[in-house]
């Protein structure tokens, strides 16, 4: 994965494949340290199932033996001297927190996160997303459901409101 | 922002009929996003509202073609969905003016009677 947005795109497709209908993408700056939050209510993993998630054959896909997505990010952040973290509860959720150690160099670039996070709130158009951008004590929050009310009905997947969300997003990140 | 974008959004008819419009859905599993997947979904968006074109264009996960990715599923009104392999820009660009506008076939198409080596 090239950039740190194409690690969230990847993560928050596990979190909609475990049937989330509500994901929380938090994404928090300080100093040198980024740390990535991707929270779902998903089915959850059971606690043997969390211990082997990161292992690239270890997956719950039943077309491939193979799942890449969190072994890449573990590779990713841990080359930086960070790491990852992964918690869930069947029935609950799952979350699943990054650390990135920004001033090392391996540290993928972030990427275009703008337009990554708008296409996940417009592709999901079922699915609750709750964007948060913590850095420097400013706290930016948006959701999908907030978008939706504003719209009144046209579909939050019409390629009008994906420009306008991705624009939007653009003058945050 | 709600002000800014009732204004932008030309409150055309409600959506009630989302059938009526074109749906695209573009597969976004590790190897789309790998390959470029977001890039052809950006540039889909952006072509289809310069042109005006009403369509919903929506994310899935593996359609189990990771070796043609980017993929995309498109569905035209009234028509069977159809899933087109190697999708980047240009060749969304294609699809756009031949498909989408026209309903003309191009290439790339991948067929659901194929079978990959997993399938066997």
């Amino acid at each position: 994965m090239k950039d740190l947005s194409m690690h969230i795109l990847d993560i928050v497709e596990n979190s909609i494949k475990a049937g989330a209908k509500q994901v929380e993408v938090e994404l928090r700056y300080a100093d040198n340290r980024q740390e990535i939050t991707i929270s779902d209510n998903g089915c959850g993993m059971d606690a043997e199932m969390v211990k082997r998630i990161t292992d690239p054959y270890t997956t719950s896909r039943t077309s491939r033996k193979v799942g890449l997505g969190l072994s890449l990010l573990k590779m990713n952040a841990e080359q930086t001297g960070g790491s990852i973290m992964i918690s869930s509860e069947q029935g609950r959720g799952t979350t699943v927190k990054a650390v990135f150690m920004t001033n090392h160099i391996d540290c993928v670039p972030p990427g275009d996160l703008a337009s990554s996070l708008s296409i996940l709130m417009t592709g999901n158009p079922e699915v609750n997303f709750v964007i948060r951008l913590i850095k420097d004590d400013n706290v930016f929050e948006v959701s999908s459901d907030e978008i939706n009310e504003v719209l009144d009905g046209i579909p939050i997947s019409h390629p009008k409101v994906g420009v306008f969300v991705r624009n939007m997003l653009k003058e945050v990140f | 922002m709600r002000d800014e974008l009732k204004g932008k959004i030309k409150l055309r008819e409600k959506s009630d009929h989302p059938e009526s419009m074109v749906q695209i859905k573009v597969s976004m599993a590790t190897c789309g996003i790998a390959s470029g997947a977001r890039e052809t979904m950006n540039y889909m968006i952006d072509e289809l509202d310069s042109q005006a074109i009403d369509a919903v264009v929506t994310q899935t996960g593996c359609m189990g073609y990771c070796y043609a990715e980017p993929t995309i599923e498109v569905t035209l009104p009234g028509e069977k969905p159809l899933v087109f392999g190697n999708v980047n820009t240009k060749k969304a660009s294609e699809i756009i003016e031949k498909y989408i506008k026209n309903g003309e076939l191009v290439d790339g198409i991948i067929p659901d009677s194929y079978e990959t080596i997993n399938d066997k």
